[in-house]
């Protein structure tokens, strides 16, 4: 069953990612095993009580109750998925235990626009600058304040996700305008992104891209774009994700700074 | 499990109105007959057809109109297949649609929005609701309890004029600049609140509509409580009935948060409110200035809490046809009937606190969602109890595969692969993988096209002849059963595998622009969108076979019996194609026996005993006693 339905699903690099496969093997068993069941039931039926086969109906039918213990047994099953994987699965990717926010996550903010992912680092201070709707431009979508003594280290950039792997990753996610979905499918990571609340997800990425193509999709229709909202995730290895945020760092950031106000 | 024997002389659970109302209503019709008589004077047409009180046209006006939004809603799905099999080619199809929204016969990906909401919207609002409740409850509840009609007939004309116009302010939304509503059949603000005033005409209708459906369901209970016939008991109602009784609660509850909710976002949208919009909304760059306060959160969950009943209002009336034509062409009672209707009672509350599944990905902690979780496994098993008692009914039947049989049982396992895809969508850990994705819009669609429209399907073979006194054509429906059963699943069986890989739904072109999607969907998606025409190709069939004999009918050429299928049900002792001015029964019937005895100790060769026959003993010639059935003449043909 793993490897039938592996055929189709996308590779998982993520630490939690193991344990939402398992589930979904296991309950694709449990579907594969009723489907079976009742359809090799069903097809007997068919041939052994038509009309033509079997002329008297028995006004009775079946006398043996056999199919409460399948009930009953489909139930249990359903308890174990849910209290021994399902809850334990949410459980981990709705708190982030406490290895993974002692060990210096890499924070990131995610704001979704129609249509693209603006992605803001909070810098060396580790602190994510103010942002305002009100100073939004086309070349400062985030709206950030770069007079702001939080922002000053900021980094940004747009479709472009680099996170570094066995480092924990910490997204707080919102949205600007309309309700988008951040997906990341070989992360097995799923999160809408919500104007008005701000939405912290986290996983830990154990393998770099090695020059496969990952990508960010947008799950929740947000619009005529919604097809093409499309971002690029990078795993880097430790240095490779230093240098990028050095590229990417004050020299840059003082390009994109807009003009002063008055 | 056994039912209870026959206990004539038990005490009966009536209600004395039934009887009052059905004298009245004959006394009625034959004064006014006499009066037509005697002054050459008859009921103006546009009474008795256009704005008709008689259940019985009142369904048959659900009907023909909603089947002519089912076609409508499957033409959308066309457009929108042929896009995603070949996406952003020119399709002279497409020009039907306009140069705004396919210039060239290239579709926009706002058009193609469009299609997609309104395919939604129409399909369960303006299709599949109204034909499973409005039509099916409308023609076969009160025959099948034995009532004269529904217990507000004026009430029912309104509930089927509100219905009407809510569909045509959806269509004429079309008209709109912009076109119409865009923001899928969800609708989830902030988008659906900024968008073009489509929007705004969906929101209209859709307040007709579940106006329309509000209307219905306090009649349906009504006439279930207190019209049934003389002996006709709670634990003697056909299933059908008791699938529509719960339905019709789930309708009365769950739909005025939606009325609510709709008129919220009106008013967002009209008045510069701002239910359901944050602040600091910034929309292409611009500081949308009503915006502040709102949360965009408290639609999703009034709309859910309609939208998940809602789902079992799909289903159950499917099951309760499903229920009836198995009974019928197997020659023997359902098996667990009481467990059955317990099961349906059961899922009816249970629907009402599952509704926060579908939002699992809105950040919902560990707590909440368990308790979403729990309560979604939990409503498996009454559907688990319920599809497993339609399968043992099988056991030791006498099965005749006509038509309506044909279509019955293709729904027991197609709605078991709905079912049963159901499960990882309901656990909230695999979800996170497929949530959104295709897997959803395979799961949904195996419930509710292979499933609950072909038990509609099954519905509409099965009481042609009640209706019209004509047979539909069985070669016809054989092809008809043929062809849809196989295509159908080509359409909608690959999207498992696109879902599994995690392609997202509502996508313009099908995924192609995604790298972990593209090789999926440009394997599936002609093949998909191919067997979607052949599904079309398919229903010619069925329309061919539908309106020859029901013109055939009208010019009164009738080739069916009373009972043609040799049914126990109430519906079947009532004239065929009983006539329009209430009063369905020449006689009251009286019901002595459960809905579905067929081949009893007690009946003879026929093999079925109609619920109101009546039991004499035979006089002691020739071979033994015994008891032979006669079947009363309780409807003298008309």
């Amino acid at each position: 069953m793993r490897d039938f339905l592996f055929q189709f699903m996308p590779p998982d690099y993520s630490a939690h990612g193991g344990q939402i496969d398992s589930l979904i093997v296991a309950v694709h068993w449990l579907m594969l095993v009723m489907f079976v069941f009742w359809g090799s039931y069903f097809l007997y039926v068919l041939y052994r009580f038509r009309g033509s086969r079997n002329p008297k109906p028995d006004y009775r039918g079946m006398r043996s109750h056999w199919s409460t213990w399948t009930e009953i047994a489909v139930a249990v099953i359903e308890v174990i998925l849910l209290v021994g994987f399902s809850i334990p699965a949410w459980s981990r990717w709705a708190n982030a235990t406490k290895a993974e926010t002692l060990s210096h996550p890499v924070e990131v903010r995610i704001v979704a626009e129609q249509f693209s992912w603006n992605v803001q680092y909070p810098g060396p201070d580790g602190v994510f600058g103010r942002r305002d709707p009100n100073l939004v431009t086309s070349i400062n979508p985030l709206g950030l304040d770069r007079t702001d003594p939080n922002a000053k280290d900021d980094v940004v950039s747009i479709n472009n996700l680099h996170l570094e792997v066995n480092r924990p990753a910490v997204i707080h996610l919102t949205s600007k305008d309309v309700i988008h979905s951040f997906k990341l499918p070989v992360m097995r990571v799923n999160q809408d992104a919500i104007p008005g609340m701000d939405i912290p997800i986290h996983f830990t990425p154990i393998r770099t891209n090695r020059g496969d193509h990952w990508e960010i999709a947008c799950a929740q229709l947000c619009g005529l774009g919604h097809y093409r909202m499309r971002g690029q995730l990078y795993i880097d290895s430790k240095t490779e994700f230093a240098q990028w945020l050095k590229s990417r760092g004050p020299t840059r950031v003082a390009a994109l700074a807009p003009p002063p106000v008055n | 499990m056994p039912r209870r024997q026959l206990r004539v002389g038990n005490q009966w659970l009536y209600a004395g109105d039934a009887e009052k109302l059905l004298r009245e209503a004959i006394r009625i019709r034959d004064e006014e007959e006499q009066h037509d008589k005697l002054s050459g004077h008859h009921v103006p047409w546009i009474r008795k057809y256009v704005f008709s009180t008689d259940h019985k046209w009142i369904g048959v006006q659900y009907a023909f109109t909603a089947l002519c939004f089912l076609l409508f809603g499957f033409s959308l799905m066309l457009l929108m297949r042929l896009q995603l099999g070949w996406p952003g080619h020119s399709f002279s199809l497409m020009k039907l649609l306009g140069s705004t929204r396919a210039p060239g016969g290239i579709l926009l990906p706002e058009a193609y929005n469009q299609l997609g909401a309104m395919h939604g919207t129409v399909m369960v609002f303006l299709a599949i609701v109204p034909l499973a409740v409005g039509a099916f409850g409308n023609y076969v509840v009160p025959l099948q309890i034995g009532a004269p009609d529904m217990a507000f007939p004026k009430l029912n004309m309104a509930s089927y004029w509100c219905y009407l116009p809510g569909g045509l302010i959806m269509l004429a939304s079309f008209l709109a600049p912009g076109g119409t509503a865009n923001s899928g059949w969800t609708s989830y603000p902030p988008l659906s609140d900024i968008a073009t005033i489509g929007q705004t005409f969906w929101l209209i209708g859709m307040v007709f509509l579940i106006t329309s459906s509000l209307l219905g369901s306090v009649n349906f209970i009504v006439t279930i409580v207190q019209l049934r016939a003389k002996g006709m008991t709670w634990d003697r109602l056909p299933f059908f009935v008791w699938a529509q009784f719960v339905t019709s609660f789930l309708l009365l509850l769950a739909f005025p948060p939606l009325e609510a909710a709709a008129v919220l976002q009106l008013m967002d949208r009209v008045a510069g409110t701002s239910f359901f919009l944050p602040s600091g909304l910034v929309v292409s760059g611009r500081v949308l200035h009503n915006a502040g306060g709102g949360n965009p959160l408290l639609w999703q969950h009034l709309f859910w809490f309609l939208a998940h009943p809602e789902v079992y209002v799909l289903i159950l009336p499917a099951l309760g046809i499903v229920a009836e034509v198995l009974a019928n062409n197997t020659r023997k009672p359902l098996w667990g009937y009481r467990s059955m209707v317990g099961a349906t009672i059961f899922l009816g509350f249970m629907s009402f606190v599952v509704w926060a599944h579908h939002m699992f990905m809105t950040g919902m902690g560990t707590a909440i969602s368990s308790f979403f979780q729990t309560t979604t496994m939990i409503i498996s098993i009454p559907s688990v109890i319920i599809l497993s008692a339609l399968f043992i009914s099988l056991w030791g039947s006498a099965m005749r595969f006509t038509t309506p049989m044909l279509f019955a049982l293709a729904f027991l396992p197609m709605f078991g692969i709905g079912g049963l895809t159901g499960l990882p969508l309901g656990l909230a850990a695999a979800d996170l993988h497929l949530h959104d994705t295709y897997y959803v819009i395979g799961h949904f669609h195996y419930v509710v096209a292979p499933g609950t429209i072909f038990a509609l399907f099954a519905g509409i073979y099965y009481w042609f002849p009640k209706v019209t006194g004509r047979k539909l054509n069985e070669t016809l429906g054989r092809i008809h059963f043929w062809g849809s059963f196989v295509f159908i699943n080509g359409v909608f069986m690959p999207m498992f595998a696109q879902g599994l890989a995690g392609v997202s739904r509502r996508l313009y072109d099908g995924g192609i622009q995604y790298a972990h999607a593209k090789a999926i969907a440009e394997a599936t998606n002609p093949f998909m969108s191919i067997s979607a025409f052949c599904l079309l190709a398919f229903q010619v069939p069925f329309i061919v076979n539908f309106f020859w004999n029901a013109i055939a009918a009208a010019m009164g050429r009738r080739n069916a019996e009373a009972n043609p299928w040799q049914a126990t049900t109430l519906d079947w002792a009532a004239t065929t194609s009983p006539p329009l001015a209430h009063g369905n029964f020449e006689v009251l019937p009286v019901v002595r026996r459960g809905p579905y005895e067929y081949n009893t100790p007690e009946c003879d060769d026929s093999g079925f005993l109609p619920q109101h026959a009546e039991l004499t003993r035979r006089p002691p010639a020739g071979g033994g006693g015994g008891l032979l059935p006669q079947i009363a003449a309780a409807a003298p043909e008309a």
